[in-house]
């Protein structure tokens, strides 16, 4: 028998596809087609923190500086090389990645806290490591792509599809991939290794699960997630600079997984949907201030409801439910147990 | 006899260097100060700490050019109203999460991060201002050594806090109470100590100590929203170095911050702009080699 949430989560997902591949076609206008090519990139990328924070329970303050080694691979690689935007994505994937096992090293010594500490470090000094080798990055000025909407398939010069549209369905692709991926991830006995590190290391440590393995995996597959964002950011953009990828951007990604809901699978979509549109309207609000928007909302949830807008959904759906699985084993996310349905099934 | 005066010029430019170093490593040291009296008290971060310290900035700036007060008027009364903003901070925003799990308090103070940056800019713009000094930038000759007054006010206000704040902990009742609270929640409040006031009081005091900080800061910069970024990671590797719990440690380790900043920035050339990374390469390094840090305790977990 479906369970209630499943039905629930097939529903919407179903729902979304739908609305996600038809909206640029009928629906959105050039500008905000480019608005949701960001939304599907930042959902990538706020994929790969909830993995490492929401999954693994290493938390990362530091992503961004992962989308800065992607979006600059892709603005160099097509400017000095002239590879086409996409031929530039693995290239992308695999230094990011390179990028997060270098940072995972360091990082199997640092927990919790300190952890935060050396990550939001990082991030705070990525635009001055851009700025600094000014001869690859062009310092300050940044690097503007030109051709970044140009498709290799010649769809967009045939008139089929506007740039928008292939940047759209070029970063959402890639979402659903990544998302598929990282929702097989999570089923098997990886993402067990991951939950398991997050709700206890020692006890992890004593079922046999390596350390060392499993952190600096998580690490390398949140980078490369954030590295491909960083490139499908650059592409929209047409341009990179050091501050494309500053701490607002860290906060950004930390602030969209808790929102969204850590340890929760679809958190992600609804924490990148806010990341993305929060600043445009907020723009009205407080006179473009969206970092006030963030603060208060990132704060309220934390009170009202920390597993975020889908362990609230979850929660509610899953009300029923809960005294069962209460006494059975409980899923937990990062903010201790949770009733039902954050975590989708174990 | 060239080479003897590059020799004598240099061992000057050292000292110089040195007490410029001394100066900016006493800023440091207090905001580093500000982060280990929180942690002291909750074994939890502050990373809104420099943010909350460069709003109280501007309101020090708003109270000298707008209502024209007196320097010395309009520090002790920013000192004051910061105090006061970090009690309110912690009995507002920070109770209701006061024993959540490590993350939660870091998300909470991420979100302060976000609104006080946010406020700033909102208020007072992201037009680059100039913030008086109360001390002449004009040198001094010590010995054939050229040192600025501004660098010497520094030196001496910062001890001045960090010896104030010492004293309030070492030989006040209140400093012992909260000593206690920390150590020894459950007991002090059997012996009618207010754990909840103290923590409040711990986070006044770092807004104090933060908001000295930053008033310091901003002439030897410009003051903007994010004058205290950079500071910010500098009083992390600051605590970091020293040992996130131990005051001595977090005023040893700014000053040695600052000291190390103000040298590699004059003597390696071309690498004053990664000063930041450098900042991020020592905090990596000490907490893998030493994470207890120059003063602090290694911390141990027990399953």
């Amino acid at each position: 028998m479906i369970s209630n949430e499943r039905a629930f989560a097939w529903g919407a997902s179903i729902f979304v596809v739908l609305i996600a591949l038809l909206a640029p076609l009928a629906a959105l206008g050039k500008f905000q087609t480019l608005e949701f090519a960001y939304v599907w990139a930042f959902a990538i990328a706020i994929v790969g923190v909830n993995l490492l924070t929401g999954y693994c329970g290493q938390i990362s303050l530091g992503n961004s500086a992962f989308m800065a080694v992607g979006g600059y691979t892709t603005a160099i690689v097509v400017t000095r090389l002239g590879w086409s935007p996409l031929a530039t994505i693995p290239l992308a994937a695999v230094l990011s990645a390179i990028g997060g096992v270098l940072l995972g090293i360091p990082a199997l010594k640092l927990r919790g806290l300190y952890l935060g500490l050396a990550t939001f470090a990082l991030a705070l000094s990525t635009p001055s490591l851009i700025r600094h080798f000014d001869n690859l990055t062009g310092g300050s000025q940044g690097i503007y792509i030109t051709g970044a909407g140009k498709d290799p398939f010649g769809l967009v010069e045939a008139g089929q599809l506007t740039s928008e549209q292939w940047l759209y369905y070029l970063a959402f692709v890639f979402f659903v991939l990544f998302f598929l991926f990282y929702r097989a991830l999570l089923k098997s006995d990886v993402g067990r290794a991951f939950r398991s590190i997050r709700d206890g290391e020692t006890v992890a440590v004593a079922n046999g699960i390596s350390l060392r393995y499993y952190k600096t995996l998580a690490f390398a597959i949140s980078a490369l997630m954030a590295g491909v964002a960083g490139s499908l950011d650059a592409m929209a953009t047409s341009y990179v600079g050091p501050d494309s990828f500053d701490a607002t951007i860290a906060l950004a990604l930390i602030v969209g997984a808790a929102i969204g809901g850590l340890g929760t699978l679809a958190g992600p979509i609804v924490g990148a949907l806010f990341t993305v549109w929060s600043p445009i309207y907020a723009q009205v609000i407080f006179k473009g201030r969206p970092d006030i928007a963030y603060g208060v909302l990132l704060i309220l949830i934390m009170y009202l409801m920390p597993q975020g807008v889908i362990g609230g959904i979850g929660r509610l759906l899953g009300l029923r439910r809960g005294v069962r699985e209460r006494m059975v084993a409980v899923p937990s996310t990062p903010f201790g147990p949770v009733t039902a349905g954050v975590d989708d099934e174990h | 006899m060239a080479t003897d005066l590059f020799l004598v010029a240099s061992v000057q430019g050292v000292i110089q260097q040195v007490v410029f170093g001394l100066a900016t490593g006493g800023l440091y040291a207090s905001l580093a100060l500000a982060l280990v009296l929180i942690y002291r008290a909750m074994e939890t971060l502050n990373f809104a700490q420099g943010e909350m310290a460069t709003f109280t900035t501007f309101i020090a700036f708003s109270l000298l050019v707008y209502l024209h007060l007196p320097y010395w008027l309009v520090f002790p009364a920013t000192v004051v109203i910061a105090v006061l903003g970090g009690i309110a901070v912690e009995r507002v925003i920070i109770r209701p999460v006061e024993r959540a799990p490590v993350i939660t308090l870091v998300l909470v103070t991420l979100g302060l991060f976000a609104i006080f940056n946010g406020l700033s800019g909102l208020i007072w713009g992201y037009v680059v201002r100039p913030f008086p000094s109360p001390f002449p930038t004009t040198p001094v000759f010590i010995g054939g050594v050229g040192i600025s007054y501004q660098d010497l006010g520094l030196i001496g206000v910062s001890t001045a806090v960090l010896v104030l704040i010492w004293l309030f902990f070492a030989r006040t009742k209140v400093g012992l109470m909260m000593r206690s609270a920390a150590l020894y929640p459950e007991s002090s409040r059997l012996l009618g100590v207010r754990v909840g006031w103290m923590l409040a009081l711990g986070w006044g005091l770092a807004a104090g100590v933060g908001a000295v900080s930053g008033m310091l800061v901003a002439p030897i910069t410009v003051l903007d929203p994010n004058l205290m970024q950079s500071v910010l990671l500098y009083a992390f590797v600051a605590a970091v170095l020293g040992g996130i719990d131990s005051p001595v440690g977090a005023v040893v380790g700014g000053l040695v911050v600052g000291v190390l900043l103000a040298l590699v920035g004059t003597y390696i050339p071309n690498v004053q702009d990664l000063r930041l990374v450098f900042g991020f390469l020592v905090i990596i390094v000490v907490l893998i080699v030493k994470p207890g840090g120059l003063f602090g305790r290694e911390h141990v977990e027990r399953v």
